[in-house]
């Protein structure tokens, strides 16, 4: 589903702050592969995901999603197939705007943005019956700001908004950082669920060695821009949580 | 009470102005101050091809599309070129003046023989009660195409892209295309105030935008201050206050001249005024907390 080959990302080249934060990564994600990226902070996964996403393009290499090459696609481009939860729940949602009209961008996520009235009753109801599925009660507040929720709530809600179109690549940044615990929880499982149920190929950055053990079909770390390990589903069931934790002593 | 009709007309006419401002500033969260030079184009547009015999339906489409130009220039500059966006308004809003000034020929065009938009249709013998009729339909139209607009899918997309601009971005927008049309959009509107105002008193200007901005940002910041107030989510509700907004602040102008205070001084009361209802808000929230 997602093959990034040889590719490298050197942020302020030539100067004195010079970062490779990616350094001749290959990396081939099948479908439905539910992968986790651990590693400390500066070891390169956020810009690895952010490099699939294309928030950030790629110094040398190059990256192919769905059979496609995205290379030198942006990424508004790449939502066509992408959908994105990030590591600050204010970014993965507009705050000022109703859950309402937050979901009906999502749902159109993979098309144009026309000229014409999309919330309809038709819709509300649809949102109503996705949102319900949650069982958090948010339901019968869809006219709401969604910067009137908490953080976990958003999450959840982000994650159900990738959901609302066509979707087959979810990208996870440390969607759990900002959270307490119990939401925390609870949005990873949200996210598991909605990956098994819609067959979606996920990638999972997280600092949470708890849900790196406990989540997905692959694991790899990463130091300083490269791959050190990379474990399939059968060495990752394998492994113990204190292996992971042997990883970063 | 003339005053007063007076600042209502004028308010009217402001209102394109008014919407303008709500959209850059309030919607994309751009301080845009190509306004003054936007203006003074929509204005120069109108007195030029009003004097060379041209018929209003052809007027309007040319000051919109001149209005977007220039708003499309600023959003160029201040997207594609990643140049601030208050420094792009004042470059293009600088090499506007110019512009209109080689459009106008001269500094001043006057239009006392020429029929406008408000001696063509009539509603009422009394020209006043005319202009404020022609007025009336002309922004409750306006207001229609952009409250209809900020409620499509795309209206939602444009909220969104100055609200979060990473979310947007993920969900397949690209956000310096909708800069550039926010920004066309808003001078256009902007230029369609010049076009109402010119047919209004009559004559264009050179140097009738000079400061312009601030009846703008003073509409929307009243608008603001009342949707905060009432927690008002509505969009056409918002669109509406903003419309009051521009209406206020002309009051408040013809209030400080009808109690007499020196012409001269007007424009430090408006300053002062758009600094009062900035701060208000502020100091009784400060107090509460």
């Amino acid at each position: 589903m997602i093959e990034i080959k040889k590719v490298h990302k050197t942020f302020n080249r030539g100067k004195a702050n010079q970062v490779d934060a990616i350094r001749g990564v290959d990396l081939t994600i099948n479908e439905k592969e539910f992968l986790v990226i651990v590693g400390s902070n500066g070891s390169g996964k956020t810009t690895l995901l952010n490099l699939v996403a294309g928030s950030v393009l790629p110094s040398s290499g190059s990256i192919r999603i769905d059979g496609n090459e995205v290379t030198r696609l942006q990424d508004y481009n790449r939502s066509q197939w992408i959908a994105r939860v990030f590591q600050n729940p204010l970014s993965g949602t507009a705050p000022d705007l109703s859950i309402l009209d937050n979901f009906r961008l999502a749902a159109i996520r993979t098309k144009a943005k026309g000229l014409s009235i999309g919330v309809n009753d038709q819709f509300k109801k649809q949102v109503k019956e996705k949102i319900a599925t949650l069982g958090m009660g948010l339901e019968n507040k869809i006219e709401q700001p969604m910067g009137t929720l908490s953080g976990g709530q958003r999450q959840a809600l982000t994650l159900l908004m990738s959901v609302m179109d066509d979707c087959k690549v979810l990208l996870l940044d440390e969607p759990t950082a900002a959270l307490d615990p119990r939401s925390a929880e609870l949005v990873m499982r949200t996210a598991d669920k909605l990956i098994k149920d819609f067959g979606l190929t996920a990638i999972l950055v997280t600092h949470n060695l708890k849900d790196a053990f406990t989540y997905g079909n692959r694991i790899i770390q990463m130091a300083e821009g490269e791959i050190i390990e990379d474990l399939d589903d059968k060495k990752k069931t394998a492994l113990k949580q204190n292996d992971l934790f042997d990883w970063f002593a | 009470m003339d005053y007063y009709l007076t600042a209502l007309l004028q308010g009217l006419c402001f209102a394109g102005i008014a919407l303008g401002i709500y959209i850059s500033m309030k919607i994309f969260n751009i301080p845009d101050i190509t306004t003054d030079g936007s203006y003074t184009l929509g204005a120069v547009v109108t007195a030029k091809m009003l004097t060379h015999g041209q018929p209003e339906y052809i007027i309007i489409p040319a000051v919109i599309a001149a209005g977007a130009l220039a708003g499309a220039t600023t959003g160029l500059i201040h997207t594609k070129l990643k140049i601030n966006a208050l420094l792009a308004g004042i470059l293009v809003m600088t090499a506007l003046y110019s512009v209109n000034l080689t459009l106008m020929g001269r500094s001043n065009i006057p239009l006392n023989n020429v029929s406008t938009i408000f001696t063509l249709i009539n509603f009422s013998t009394d020209p006043n009660h005319n202009t404020f009729w022609i007025l009336l339909v002309f922004v409750a139209v306006v207001t229609l195409i952009i409250g209809y607009l900020l409620k499509t899918d795309f209206g939602i997309a444009m909220r969104a892209t100055g609200n979060s601009e990473s979310m947007i971005r993920s969900l397949g927008v690209n956000t310096d295309r909708m800069k550039i049309t926010g920004l066309a959009l808003a001078n256009a509107l902007t230029a369609l105030s010049g076009f109402l105002i010119t047919q209004n008193q009559n004559f264009a200007d050179i140097n009738m935008g000079i400061g312009i901005v601030i009846v703008g940002l003073g509409s929307v910041i009243i608008a603001e201050t009342l949707i905060n107030w009432l927690h008002i989510t509505s969009v056409w509700l918002s669109l509406v206050l903003v419309l009051s907004g521009a209406v206020i602040f002309q009051f408040v102008l013809a209030l400080t001249l009808s109690i007499g205070v020196n012409p001269n001084l007007l424009k430090i009361v408006t300053a002062a005024f758009v600094l009062i209802i900035v701060a208000v808000p502020r100091l009784s929230f400060k107090s509460s907390e």
